[in-house]
């Protein structure tokens, strides 16, 4: 295999790895602050599609990316309901929003576009209708060096939300260990009723949280359906909110611990593109759906802790009463 | 102390949040433009108006007892299976194996070792999930819907690479042979000149989903096991206390959900298509979870939320059929159920609390 094709390979890495980032950090923001969220994947779905949908609709992929988000949100709101105010069992909750958007997703576009259940395709509706890779200064003169072809073909050439993506990793570490809330938010999900005593409202702090998870989820979910790929198909997020979720125990709730984990799955993901790639790696014929169940069997293997131990959040999944 | 009276709690706080979770439907299909009450009558003609909808209905049904009942011994033991899927795969493939390599002289012989065969396949595919969450806590959750994936990786290949004839199109096996065919309800009970549940695929596997369901009851209610289960269950440090082992609980708590799961494959693999095909399962492992929380994790509860999302399923089917209202609706709804009769629950609970609190009160107001 030569030098080009692993550069091409992990540049596909990146573009698989940023929705799975974006889902990964919501996920952490929400889990850091003591809400379980196994809705990140219909939450992505549903962004996906609003984004896609609002985009055809407007030939403007930023007012796509508004709907995206505001349709995230929307289902953060009855996250947030269900476990934040009616302490409800917070996986059911994120079961039953994964099962809406996958529904409701596939009933709108068919009632708006009529292509059973797929947005048309973005590339039909001009160049503002989805997000296109920007080539980065000095790109095209790089020359052939080795630094030279990883400038050009992966770090220059993605589109806007690859970058803000990673740029989404320091912030959130800046949040998260710098700030009086991010320190605030770290200590509702390990110990509420201490949160409580000192005056702050535990639940106002969690429906921060859950916003911002909705936010991250609106992104992870319109990078998918305007940036990744041009338009929505049905069940297009295809588990990446639950891999996500396993990144996150890998990365044990750390940002840039994140960020590598979630390339790392973006790398299994690409792999599974370029059978040809991994059969001159190996020297023997893996079968196709072998690559595809990769990243699903990792999650298993890092779950099972066979790589290092993961400590969640002392107070995740629990509803907060204030009197007993 | 109770503030309830218990059938209000077993009654009327499921029938309430299913009734939001059903008027919020209709508000879907008006939101898309066709009247809910129209589509509610397409629905009930070709769900029940006939015995072919029956049949479908029925058949539907049978499914979701299986899956239905997966979930609910799971949740007794306070494990969240979201493996059904990918575990009725797997049973499928178990029932496959059985049908295709072993020449059946009659079906009643046949039907035991099918039976065995997909349950073994799906606990077997439930027991690393719950190994690993038993030993090392891996959360069940996750685990058993990446098994779900692995689930349908493993089958692709099995059907592609394996098992399907050669130079055969579609990823499928062949026919199982004739001493498998299980009696339809058409061969079961057309007595007269005309014939009843005429091409609908309902059979007998319907009964014994009726026997899973008894079996179940027996099990959690009437056995040490089941009784270990549910202390288990409603308190770890309790049961840990009692002498009950958490590792047994967790593993034959999934074991039973899993086989379960797998027997579902008899009514899809062996009585309707008579082949293993790619996506027999069509979602059935998913709204065994709606079923579950909407029968209270009770195997009679069970069985009515099975027929109502068997009428679903059909009546679904039927309205994707003659309107512009996709499939996908059923997925809504059992979003909604699951939603309401699920995390919602204290939603509906909090207020009638309230109320039967404030009618209790002006009562012994009374008698004072």
């Amino acid at each position: 295999m030569d030098f080009l094709t692993i550069v091409q390979i992990s540049d596909t890495a990146v573009r698989f790895a940023i929705p799975l980032l974006f889902a990964c950090l919501a996920g952490l923001f929400s889990e850091r602050a003591g809400i379980f969220d196994i809705g990140l994947e219909g939450k992505m779905l549903a962004a996906a599609f609003f984004s896609a949908a609002v985009a055809a609709l407007t030939a403007n992929v930023w007012i796509g990316l508004l709907a995206g988000i505001a349709a995230s949100m929307t289902l953060s709101i009855i996250h947030g309901l269900a476990s934040i105010t009616f302490r409800g069992n917070q996986l059911i909750s994120g079961v039953a929003i994964n099962f809406l958007a996958a529904g409701l997703t596939v009933l709108v576009a068919q009632d708006w576009f009529s292509q059973g259940g797929r947005t048309p395709s973005l590339s039909d509706f001009g160049p503002g209708a989805r997000f296109n890779g920007i080539t980065l200064p000095f790109a095209e003169s790089a020359g052939d060096g080795t630094f030279g072809v990883i400038y050009r073909e992966l770090i220059s050439g993605h589109s806007i939300l690859v970058y803000v993506g990673l740029l989404t990793v320091p912030l959130t570490w800046w949040i998260l260990f710098r700030t009086r809330f991010g320190l605030r938010l770290r200590a509702v999900g390990e110990n509420p009723a201490a949160v409580d005593t000192a005056g702050i409202s535990v639940i106002a702090l969690r429906y921060v949280a859950v916003a911002i998870a909705g936010i991250l989820c609106g992104l992870a979910g319109a990078y998918l359906a305007t940036g990744l790929q041009a338009g929505f198909v049905k069940d297009m997020s295809s588990g990446r909110g639950f891999i996500a979720l396993a990144a996150l125990i890998f990365a044990k709730w750390r940002p840039w611990y994140a960020l590598w984990a979630c390339l790392l799955f973006g790398f299994l993901q690409a792999l599974s593109l370029r059978p040809d790639a991994v059969e001159a790696m190996v020297q023997v014929r893996v079968p196709g759906q072998l690559l595809d169940a990769l990243p699903y069997i990792l999650t298993v293997v890092i779950l099972a802790g066979f790589v290092g131990k993961a400590i969640p959040p002392r107070a995740g999944g629990e509803p907060y009463v204030k009197e007993r | 102390m109770d503030v309830m009276p218990k059938w209000a709690d077993a009654l009327l706080i499921p029938l309430i949040s299913i009734l939001i979770a059903f008027i919020l439907s209709a508000g879907v299909i008006i939101a898309i433009g066709e009247d809910p009450l129209a589509a509610l009558r397409t629905m009930v003609t070709g769900a029940l108006g006939s015995s072919y909808g029956w049949g479908y209905t029925l058949y539907y049904t049978t499914n979701f007892i299986f899956t239905g009942l997966a979930v609910a011994v799971a949740f007794h033991a306070r494990m969240f299976n979201i493996g059904g899927e990918g575990q009725a795969m797997l049973g499928g493939l178990g029932v496959a194996l059985v049908c295709l390599y072993v020449p059946w002289p009659h079906w009643i012989v046949a039907l035991p070792f099918a039976l065995l065969g997909g349950a073994l396949f799906g606990a077997a595919w439930a027991a690393i999930p719950a190994y690993l969450q038993a030993k090392r806590g891996s959360h069940i959750v996750i685990t058993t819907i990446m098994f779900n994936f692995i689930a349908a990786a493993l089958l692709t290949y099995m059907l592609v690479e394996v098992l399907k004839p050669a130079g055969a199109m579609d990823p499928a096996t062949v026919k199982f042979p004739e001493g498998t065919h299980l009696p339809t309800f058409q061969d079961m009970f057309s007595f007269g000149e005309k014939p009843v549940f005429r091409g609908a695929p309902a059979n007998v596997t319907f009964f014994i989903a009726l026997l899973a369901c008894l079996g179940v009851w027996l099990l959690i209610w009437r056995t040490r096991l089941g009784y270990e289960i549910r202390a288990y269950g409603h308190s770890e440090p309790a049961g840990r206390y009692a002498g009950i082992s958490p590792t047994k609980i967790i593993m034959v708590a999934m074991l039973i959900s899993g086989a379960l799961a797998g027997m579902m494959a008899i009514n899809t693999t062996m009585g309707e298509a008579e082949r293993l095909v790619l996506n027999s399962v069509e979602g059935a492992g998913f709204i065994g979870i709606a079923v579950a929380l909407m029968g209270r994790s009770h195997p009679f509860g069970v069985l009515l939320a099975a027929l109502l999302f068997g009428f679903l399923y059909q009546g679904g089917a039927e309205l994707s059929l003659w309107t512009n209202v996709p499939r996908e609706l059923i997925v809504v709804i059992q979003a909604l159920v699951i939603l309401f009769t699920g995390a919602l629950d204290n939603m509906v609970r909090m207020p009638l609390e309230r109320i039967f609190l404030a009618f209790r009160r002006s009562k012994s107001e009374e008698s004072a």
